[in-house]
């Protein structure tokens, strides 16, 4: 069975993201990308599936600039067997993205479609579930565990309270939690083998899905910074501040 | 504990930006190594060092490794460390791809090298030994040798050592005794002790194989009777697998002021079974291939650390609030400034950082003269690159060990207490970086290597390798309007270097010992000419970009600030060793042997 896996590439979670002078998005310049934490996750659980003889192909996919490249390359590094850039350098929302990967599951008919279940930079959480909306596929979000037997994939879910199983009918969308496994670290030949690998180039027109953007950003603003606490004298001066100042009681 | 980030803004800049890096892959037998593979070789290995072998530094320091019936165990967390190392790839990634290595150009393998040594020079230690035993056995040993040894040693499956130094005989090997006896099936027997081998006896593989000085019995006195022996721990079978244990043992464990969890052996070896590498009586040659190689390598190991005490001293110096800014308060919401306020403080940071990305860039150079030296197909360019590499290496060995020695020094100042205690790491960089300026040849003898071999090799050829570009360069750029307020000190400091030349030469001449006596002052002075040259270069490339849209994080701005921080408050010092050369060794040697 094959599996598609998606990858983003997102600004470095080490990075001290910093709003731009117009307030119209964060600083982007000069800044270091990496993988989406979680779509590395997810690439690491079709890698394993296929180490364990369940898979016989991975494939790695990206949305975004012709930098997204780099962000394959390191999806085929950990063991991915080729992989697809839609190319774009415009912005694009979760159900632009879905409607991508649909696109390219109804090409590569793929039993397993893996997702992070969300992307550092938006925190949507969104993709997985509305490509499994647009494609009528089960879908299972939050996998904590993921087991292939019988023609169907039982996910382990992490839910309020504790974890739930579900079985899913094949092909279905899985997303990943950060608890499903830890990435290994790519060696050396895996990397520059990578570099051989096939990675194919499509223009995002040639997917027909128009990705124009359904919500509009009106501003981006740092979180207030906290002020200094202030000393008061005695338990009936602090009440009297919660209740007229900071009127929560 | 002080965390580490792998420097790799500023590696790109080095190697790409001023060393041209991405020519690399025009040199045959370099054709893969384009920027889109080597950045994502140093990003994996950045993630490597900080993950894997950083959280372990001072663990390992705290436990070292211990002794007991002739077994040798690393602390806690190495063995699982070393296979993650070697599941990667990393202990061959400089190696020959005929025997499995990945070939990585020296330009590359050197920046990952030093994020080791800043991750964890302990752990470095046992497969930079490796790699040294790798280089004489695959440089000199013959092709069955090395088909048996070299798969394994450069796939991190067996490792290496380099047994050199005995208890009476260090610097001088032409003193050593092992003996090694013919045998009549082409093998030979070797008995002696060997002490100080690093990683002689350790937990992380399953083999050791030790290459060996010792002296035939036809061997002439001194280093001209000297051979170099494969011995391996155990004997392999006919299927290339560890089999009888060989007659060498490790006798104890030394107890060391630093590099606690590289264990450093004294190797007993009795009547074991061992192999002659190249040719009988010529193990000084082979052995100083991996000499060489070792001392760039060592010299990486001084700025490793001190890039990693940098790192400490920045952080805290933001975060540690105490005292208020002379010239007023800064920051009035807090009960104090951060001490980064205060000039002395200041002063010591940016010459931490002075000296890091100076030497950075000094490493850089060297590695690229290598790898032309090794790959550039006209044999003009490789000669000219293998003079500029032989007058280099005592120059980075010891400055680079010495610079890291005061910059580890420095990060401890600035942490005061807190940097004395164990707790955040900081003393143990001092510590470690101490061995540096010690090991593969003592600064002492770098500075000697320098002023009585380097500088008369070849009639002075060697050292119009370093002249030559420096000059031109000056040349070129001193009356440029901008690159004038860089290139005029560099000037200055290249007059007092050719001066101190010259009376080095002359009056060494005349008395060896007034050689000897400048020798240090004078590997130091040069040494900061060098870094001198390349920050004007830095500034060359940087002052085009400052203020920019590549200059959003300020890159640019703070490398030309900290060159001009170099220029005016570090190679100063040029003029005070300038002094001390001129004045001769007259007072040195003149004082009575009886009156110390």
């Amino acid at each position: 069975m094959k599996a598609l896996v998606a990858i983003k590439r997102v600004v470095d979670y080490n990075v001290k993201i910093r709003v731009k002078a117009d307030q119209s998005g964060v600083e982007t310049a000069n800044v270091k990308y990496s993988a989406n934490p979680f779509d590395e996750i997810a690439v690491e659980e079709a890698v394993r599936l296929k180490e364990a003889g369940v898979v016989s192909e991975v494939v790695a996919v990206s949305v975004g600039p012709a930098a997204a490249q780099e962000t394959l390359r390191t999806a085929l590094a950990i063991g991915a067997d080729r992989a697809i850039l839609v190319q774009t350098d415009d912005e694009v929302q979760p159900l632009a993205v879905a409607k991508i990967l649909k696109h390219l599951a109804e090409a590569e008919t793929p039993d397993l479609v893996i997702l992070g279940k969300q992307a550092i930079d938006d925190d949507s959480n969104q993709t997985g579930q509305m490509l499994a909306a647009l494609l009528g596929w089960a879908q299972g979000t939050f996998a904590s565990k993921v087991v292939v037997e019988g023609g169907k994939v039982l996910v382990t879910r992490e839910i309020d309270g504790g974890l739930e199983t579900v079985a899913l009918t094949l092909p279905a969308v899985v997303t990943t939690d950060l608890r499903l496994n830890e990435p290994r670290y790519a060696s050396l030949p895996n990397i520059m083998k990578a570099k051989k690998k096939p990675l194919t180039v499509v223009p995002v027109a040639e997917t027909g899905v128009d990705v124009a953007p359904r919500l509009t950003t009106l501003k981006v603003e740092e979180p207030a910074k906290r002020s200094a606490g202030v000393k008061v004298a005695d338990v009936a001066a602090l009440v009297d501040k919660l209740k007229n100042e900071a009127k929560v009681i | 504990m002080a965390s580490y980030k792998a420097p790799l803004r500023d590696m790109r800049f080095v190697l790409f930006e001023l060393m041209g890096g991405d020519d690399l892959a025009s040199l045959p037998g370099y054709e893969e190594f384009t920027r889109d593979l080597i950045d994502p070789v140093l990003e994996e290995a950045a993630k490597v060092c900080e993950e894997v072998l950083h959280p372990l530094n001072r663990s390992g320091d705290e436990e070292g490794c211990t002794f007991e019936n002739g077994v040798v165990r690393t602390p806690k967390g190495f063995i699982e460390a070393y296979k993650t190392f070697r599941d990667g790839g990393w202990t061959s990634i400089a190696c020959d791809p005929a025997y499995g290595g990945q070939g990585l150009p020296k330009s590359v393998n050197t920046l990952v090298e030093e994020m080791i040594c800043s991750a964890n020079l302990s752990f470095g230690m046992y497969p930079g030994l490796s790699h040294g035993a790798y280089v004489s056995l695959h440089g000199y040993g013959s092709d069955e040798l090395k088909d048996a040894y070299l798969p394994k040693m450069v796939d991190g499956t067996w490792s290496g050592t380099m047994c050199l130094t005995e208890p009476h005989c260090g610097t001088d090997l032409g003193l050593l005794r092992t003996k090694a006896v013919p045998q009549d099936d082409g093998s030979y027997k070797i008995t002696g002790t060997k002490i100080f081998i690093s990683a002689g006896e350790h937990d992380l593989t399953e083999n050791i194989i030790h290459l060996v000085l010792a002296r035939l019995p036809d061997a002439p006195k001194g280093v001209k009777g000297i051979s170099l022996f494969l011995v391996p721990k155990f004997m392999p079978d006919s299927d290339g697998n560890p089999g009888p244990r060989n007659g060498v043992a490790c006798g104890s464990i030394e107890h060391k002021m630093g590099i606690k969890a590289s264990s450093t052996c004294v190797m007993n070896f009795d009547d074991a079974t061992g192999w002659l590498i190249g040719q009988p009586h010529k193990g000084m040659q082979a052995m100083f291939a991996m000499m060489n190689t070792e001392r760039l390598s060592v010299g990486i190991q001084g700025l490793g650390l001190a890039e990693a005490s940098y790192q400490g001293a920045v952080t805290y110096a933001r975060e540690r609030i105490q005292g208020r800014s002379l010239t007023g308060v800064k920051h009035p919401d807090k009960a104090a400034d951060p001490i980064i306020v205060h000039p002395d403080v200041r002063r010591m940071l940016l010459t931490q950082r002075a000296y890091v990305e100076g030497c950075r860039a000094l490493g850089a150079w060297a590695a690229r003269a290598l790898d032309l030296q090794k790959h550039h197909t006209d044999p003009a360019v490789q000669e000219e690159n293998e003079e500029f590499v032989a007058l280099i290496t005592p120059v980075i060995k010891a400055l680079m060990t010495d610079l890291g020695f005061e910059a580890t020094n420095l990060g401890v100042q600035v942490f005061g207490g807190h940097g004395f205690i164990r707790e955040h790491g900081m003393e143990q960089y001092v510590r470690d970086c101490r061995i540096a300026q010690i090991y593969e040849g003592t600064n002492g003898v770098q500075a000697l290597d320098l002023v009585g071999r380097k500088l008369p090799a070849k009639a002075g050829r060697n050292l119009r390798r370093f002249f030559h570009p420096v000059a031109e360069y000056i040349e070129t750029h001193v009356e440029d309007d901008t690159m004038g307020e860089f290139v005029q000190p560099l000037a200055k400091a290249f007059v007092r270097l050719q001066q101190a030349t010259a009376q080095v030469a002359r009056a060494g001449m005349a008395n060896p010992d007034e050689a000897g006596a400048a020798a240090t002052d004078y590997l130091r002075l040069f040494g900061l000419t060098a870094l001198a040259y390349l920050w004007a270069r830095m500034v060359e490339v940087s002052l085009p970009k400052v203020g920019g849209a590549d200059d959003s994080d300020g890159f640019y701005t703070a490398k030309v600030n900290t060159a001009r921080f170099y220029m005016e408050r570090v190679l100063p010092q040029t003029n005070g060793l300038f002094a001390q050369i001129m004045a001769g060794g007259k007072s040195i040697m003149a004082f009575d042997e009886a009156a110390f």
